[in-house]
């Protein structure tokens, strides 16, 4: 009986073939750039001098959590890096959300239709391009002798500023960079949950003697709420992250701004590619993905609590 | 619907406004940068770069143009990869998504949950690049700026979607009446997702034409690497000869005084982002699909 189920299944398995084929490059893919590197985790438990002697093959760090009292021990540069991913991401989350939001709004208020299709166009263009040029652009503006604002600033107030010397502007400038590059793609996503509001709620508002105004207060902020709350918690999970082209192009991965603009990403990427801290460089990689997932499941369960399907599984 | 013809009221006007200006600092940079590449250094250093240039100067492309060797070559990087990486990571990803969204198939579920694991959880940055170098051997192969992108669980899930939501008799017929999976797939499920598809391939298109980052870990050799890669590496050339001018001789710093060094720069931002710009206006819709198809359910 169970023998004639199981030939059942085998022969479907087979009749099936073509499809497992046509998975399998996607699956290999997977595997060799996703999987591999998560079974290399455990370099964080070895001790590592040489790659070339491979990750197996290395010998295990005697004690087992050598690398992370590395990590965690008098090593000050390792915990500002964690501090300022945490700050900078704060402030894009909480900065970047209300300013996305009084886009979406404003981009829903406009009644020419012309006005509206260029301003959003325009407005969603920096998300095409590479954090590289960003960093041409920045510079552009800010660079000590060319830049046009340090020369808008020097004609005002008669003085330059050094910024590639001063980290403490570097969270107002990234913030304002970050909101350039995302404002108007964030904003999408909030018109496109505008879009999907009743437009009898407004018929309703209207009839009831509501100012454009007040609808926008009453009727589509209150209805968008459970969306902001989702964007914001699938942020939260992924706040030990920075986007490390961001931060590695834009400062020119200048050591002087290190202080405020060091994240947890360029910080793994110096200790591996130029100081060779192997060591801490694969503690710090472990803690980061070790918390994010932590952090990703915590964060998709409470999306899911709020609003079954929105998050990510 | 009650349409009342609404009065200009002071909010309305600030909205306008609010819209108005967000969009023109959005596209400040880059005239910024087009007009900069026509400054020559003097007037960039009297009176800073300005969206009209002040002294109107194309020495940064001639400098460009008799240094084009290199830039070919990367151009030519950029070009192939791109087009075989998006060709590729859309033939594996919505052949994967074909698969997943197969609900008798035995193990589908198993695989859904094997793609989405690679965007819950990574392994970082340290042991990605000891796989890459020392077990698959990527250093300075052009596989390197290829296959590490081509697997993407977001878009096997956007496209995984879009299947779902086509009327399953379309696959059960076409099997009734004899046809295979693969042939399903390509000639009924591909042809009928075309919006998606459209979206997917500029996304991935937009994300091979950007990279730099494949670039930068796994390619040694000047001559293999893409162009974002050379806009980074003329920046710290630049930036290494600034440095050095201060210290240089009266004849170095007159050197450097005729150089339009941040011209070069600017010209080659130009050179390398022209072809977005060109052709943003008439896909730009289907970035915007895209980003409301993937917010409605990831």
């Amino acid at each position: 009986m169970t023998d004639k189920l199981n030939r059942k299944k085998i022969r479907r398995i087979f009749g099936d073939w073509q499809l497992y084929a046509m998975a399998l490059p996607c699956v290999a893919l997977l595997f060799a750039f996703a999987y591999m590197p998560m079974g290399g985790l455990i370099l964080a438990f070895k001790r590592v001098t040489d790659f070339s002697v491979g990750i197996f093959r290395s010998p295990w760090a005697d004690p087992w959590y050598r690398n992370f009292e590395l990590l965690f021990r008098g090593n000050p540069a390792a915990l500002s890096a964690m501090r300022n991913t945490l700050f900078m991401n704060f402030l894009f989350i909480s900065v970047g959300t209300v300013f996305a939001l009084a886009l979406a709004l404003s981009f829903n208020e406009i009644r020419r239709p012309f006005y509206k299709r260029l301003t959003q166009s325009i407005s969603f263009l920096p998300y095409f391009i590479s954090t590289v040029v960003i960093g041409i652009f920045v510079s552009g503006m800010l660079a000590f002798e060319t830049g046009s604002v340090t020369n808008l600033i020097h004609s005002i107030t008669g003085e330059r500023i050094r910024f590639y010397m001063e980290p403490g502007y570097w969270p107002g400038i990234m913030l304002a960079v970050n909101i350039w590059r995302l404002g108007g793609f964030n904003a999408i996503i909030y018109l496109a949950a505008i879009s999907g509001i009743d437009p009898q709620l407004y018929e309703a508002a209207e009839i009831d003697g509501a100012s454009r105004m007040q609808q926008t207060w009453h009727v589509t902020l209150p209805l968008l709420v459970p969306t902001i709350i989702i964007l914001t918690i699938l942020a939260i999970g992924r706040i030990m992250n920075a986007d490390f082209g961001l931060f590695f192009n834009v400062t020119r991965d200048v050591a002087s701004l290190y202080p405020t603009m060091d994240v947890l990403d360029t910080y793994i990427y110096r200790a591996l590619r130029r100081s060779g801290d192997i060591g801490i460089s694969t503690a710090t990689g472990f803690f980061q993905s070790v918390v994010s997932f932590a952090l990703v499941i915590v964060s998709n369960k409470l999306a899911n609590k709020i609003e079954k399907g929105s998050a990510l599984f | 619907m009650v349409q009342v013809k609404r009065r200009i009221t002071p909010g309305y006007v600030m909205v306008v406004l609010f819209v108005g200006l967000f969009a023109a600092l959005c596209l400040y940079p880059f005239l910024m940068v087009i007009s900069g590449s026509l400054t020559s250094r003097s007037a960039a250093v009297m009176h800073g770069f300005s969206l009209i240039p002040k002294e109107f100067t194309t020495d940064a492309y001639t400098v460009l143009f008799t240094n084009s060797a290199s830039i070919i070559k990367a151009y030519q990087v950029t070009v192939g990869v791109t087009v075989i990486g998006t060709a590729l990571s859309l033939l594996i990803n919505s052949m994967m998504a074909f698969v997943v969204s197969r609900p008798n198939l035995y193990g589908a579920k198993f695989l859904n949950i094997y793609v989405l694991i690679t965007m819950l959880f990574s392994g970082g940055i340290v042991p990605w690049y000891v796989i890459c170098t020392q077990y698959l051997k990527l250093t300075d192969t052009y596989a390197a700026l290829v296959l590490p992108m081509a697997a993407s669980a977001w878009n096997v899930f956007l496209i995984r979607n879009y299947f779902r939501s086509m009327p399953h008799e379309l696959y059960e017929s076409a099997r009734v009446d004899g046809a295979s999976h693969f042939r399903i797939y390509r000639r009924i499920y591909v042809p009928l997702a075309k919006p998606i598809m459209a979206t997917v391939l500029l996304f991935a298109a937009l994300a091979y034409w950007n990279d730099w980052w494949h670039g930068l870990m796994l390619i040694n050799r000047a001559e293999m690497q893409p162009l974002q890669m050379m806009l980074r590496a003329v920046i710290a050339n630049i930036q290494f000869l600034m440095a050095q001018s201060g210290t240089a001789t009266p004849w170095m710093n007159e050197m450097m005084a005729r150089l339009p060094s941040d011209g070069v720069r600017m010209a080659l931002v130009v050179i390398t982002t022209g072809p977005i710009i060109l052709v943003y206006p008439f896909v730009q819709r289907y970035f915007v699909k895209g980003i409301m198809v993937g917010s409605v359910k990831g």
